[in-house]
């Protein structure tokens, strides 16, 4: 007879509040798009911001306001991503075109990652035939998660991806997590081989990538092959627990770096890993991963 | 249903995981999420609850009404199920996007709450063939984070619970017409006996194994699944099966077995729970969207 875990409801009275630093005084004010921000004339127009027929300023997006001299504008609380070049991503192919992927990178537009600016199986440069078109489907499918480069952005905001460089491209067996992309500090590095034997890609557009083999890195042949054979139980359990460590982290507006989420990995040892989704207990990994961080 | 495809990567991954009873999240095969609940949160309603499970977030609102009674079952009164899928949960419920996913849901109920043992609607009648109640369960699905089912019927049953008809106090014919009058205090009420209301119980079929409360990630892995409704007594009010693959009865009679079992545990702390809340009377402060 198999035993099952108890079924725990809470009430939310009994809410425990996440959010680690509170400021109980300051209230800040939030504007809601649409809403007046100023009808004197002497502004000048910032992000998020728009000049109705009246010539009000008003909000365009929900935020809060930050004000430099004459300059106003309003700072989202959630936002897509807005892609840089040289950017770090870990995006999803939602279409196959003509010598073109559509991506989706969790911006405004999907992202494009042309057939010229990847790596083919067979090494070195060439021409891209007509043949090549047509297996298109067989390199990178609807579905497939693939780790790219910003390589140029577009007038209307879309990205243009590469995957020229060995360390990019599809990416196999694993957990693909998505946070919001203000959690995501732009660094040298992004790929991270972890003690525990997993590695992670923190994607700069809030998709994050943990991979449960090493392996992962050697793409000698575009990366296109899958090893789909069944990973060990252990690994599977660090994959585990650094998604649980990493929605922790997220939850609790704590930036996410290789160091971050080596310290909550490490606090989160005590717990088991079902444990690590209850309230109580992502509380005090969060707090004690915090206090880490402030030491440093 | 909100599509997400995956890629063959990470299906394999979730696959050899629920083979190894360890899923992506560190839960086992029969281990539900925690989750959360409000209840009587609108004030505008007669009953209402809110259930938060995983991402999977839904409202429930219930009204009353006075109706008259069908003409071929004069002594019973009215339940209608409304499931609202908001495009606010995922952009595929755009426009019309969301009415089978609503409609199958909604179905599932009907077919969870028809049996006079789950829920008797003589109870509902006032003066046959005249007067009755009718109640109508709203859904709102906010956001789906896997789970639907499940999740949307704790929802009705919670709010079912908080659920309080006005009191009749005077019901007679006068000159064949009805009239009715209702309690001056409109604290005096009456509650539901909510002892014998069904709860929904999924069960996902994925690889050999099956799973409870699976998350968005693990449904896009599955060709099928059932969708139970358990009584609190251990009778099993309806079976859907859902999605295309095929189930073999071995595997459907295990499949039935662990849902009654969790069912029966689900629906004991899930009464526990709303008879806590209920301690705290009135003045229960009320949390809601803020927060």
């Amino acid at each position: 007879m198999e035993e099952y875990p108890p079924i725990i409801v809470r009430l939310a009275i009994n809410r425990i509040d996440l959010n680690l630093i509170k400021n109980e005084n300051v209230q800040p004010r939030i504007y809601t798009p649409g809403e007046e921000i100023s009808s004197q004339p002497d502004f000048l127009r910032g992000h998020g911001t728009y000049v109705d027929d009246e010539n009000t300023l008003r909000a365009s997006v929900a935020g809060v306001l930050e004000k430099v001299n004459k300059l106003i504008s309003i700072r989202p609380l959630k936002a897509r991503y807005q892609g840089e070049i040289g950017d770090v991503i870990v995006g999803r192919i939602t279409e196959v075109q003509q010598k073109r992927w559509k991506v989706d990178t969790n911006s405004k537009l999907d992202s494009v990652l042309l057939l010229s600016s990847v790596n083919l199986p067979g090494g070195e440069l060439r021409r891209r035939s007509a043949e090549d078109e047509q297996t298109m489907r067989r390199y990178l499918q609807e579905g497939d998660l693939i780790c790219a480069e910003v390589q140029s952005t577009f007038v209307d905001g879309s990205l243009s991806l590469h995957t020229r460089v060995l360390k990019y491209g599809k990416l196999s067996q694993g957990i693909m997590l998505k946070v919001s992309p203000a959690l995501i500090k732009r660094k040298k590095t992004h790929f991270h081989n972890l003690e525990s034997g997993a590695s992670l890609i923190l994607g700069n557009n809030g998709y994050i990538w943990i991979g449960a083999n090493k392996q992962d890195s050697d793409r000698s042949e575009g990366g296109f092959t899958q090893d789909l054979s069944r990973i060990p139980q252990v690994n599977r359990e660090v994959c585990a627990r650094l998604r649980n460590c990493i929605l922790i982290l997220a939850q609790c507006n704590i930036q996410l770096t290789d160091t971050s989420v080596t310290y909550a990995y490490e606090e989160s040892m005590k717990y088991k890993i079902n444990e690590l989704l209850e309230p109580e207990i992502m509380i005090d990994v969060s707090l004690l991963t915090h206090q880490r961080l402030i030491q440093q | 249903m909100a599509e997400t495809v995956l890629s063959s990567g990470e299906k394999i991954f979730i696959l050899h995981g629920i083979d190894a009873d360890f899923r992506n999240d560190g839960r086992r095969r029969c281990e539900y999420r925690s989750m959360e609940i409000e209840t009587k949160l609108m004030p505008q309603t007669h009953g209402s609850a809110r259930l938060h499970i995983g991402n999977t977030d839904i409202l429930v609102g219930i009204k009353v009404e006075l109706d008259v009674p069908h003409a071929d079952k004069p002594n019973e009164g009215k339940l209608e199920f409304f499931v609202d899928c908001s495009a606010t949960a995922t952009p595929a419920f755009e426009g019309k996007g969301g009415d089978d996913l609503a409609t199958e849901i909604s179905n599932v109920l009907t077919a969870a709450y028809q049996t006079r043992n789950a829920f008797d609607l003589k109870t509902l009648c006032i003066l046959p063939h005249k007067k009755c109640w009718k109640i109508y369960v709203d859904v709102l699905i906010l956001q789906c984070g896997g789970n639907l089912f499940d999740a949307v019927g704790i929802a009705v049953k919670a709010a079912l619970n908080s659920t309080e008809i006005p009191k009749i106090t005077a019901a007679t014919l006068d000159g064949g017409e009805p009239d009715i009058e209702l309690s001056d205090d409109s604290y005096d009420c009456i509650q539901l006996d909510t002892s014998n209301y069904p709860i929904i119980i999924t069960l996902c079929k994925i690889g050999d194994n099956y799973i409870v409360d699976p998350t968005l990630e693990e449904e896009m892995c599955s060709t099928s699944s059932i969708v139970m409704s358990m009584l609190p007594n251990g009778k099993i009010s309806s079976v859907v099966k859902l999605g295309y693959g095929s189930i073999q009865f071995n595997t459907f009679t295990k499949m039935l077995q662990m849902g009654e079992i969790i069912g029966l545990r689900l629906n004991k702390t899930l009464m526990d729970v709303l008879k806590e809340e209920n301690q705290f009377g009135r003045q229960r402060r009320i949390f809601g969207f803020l927060k």
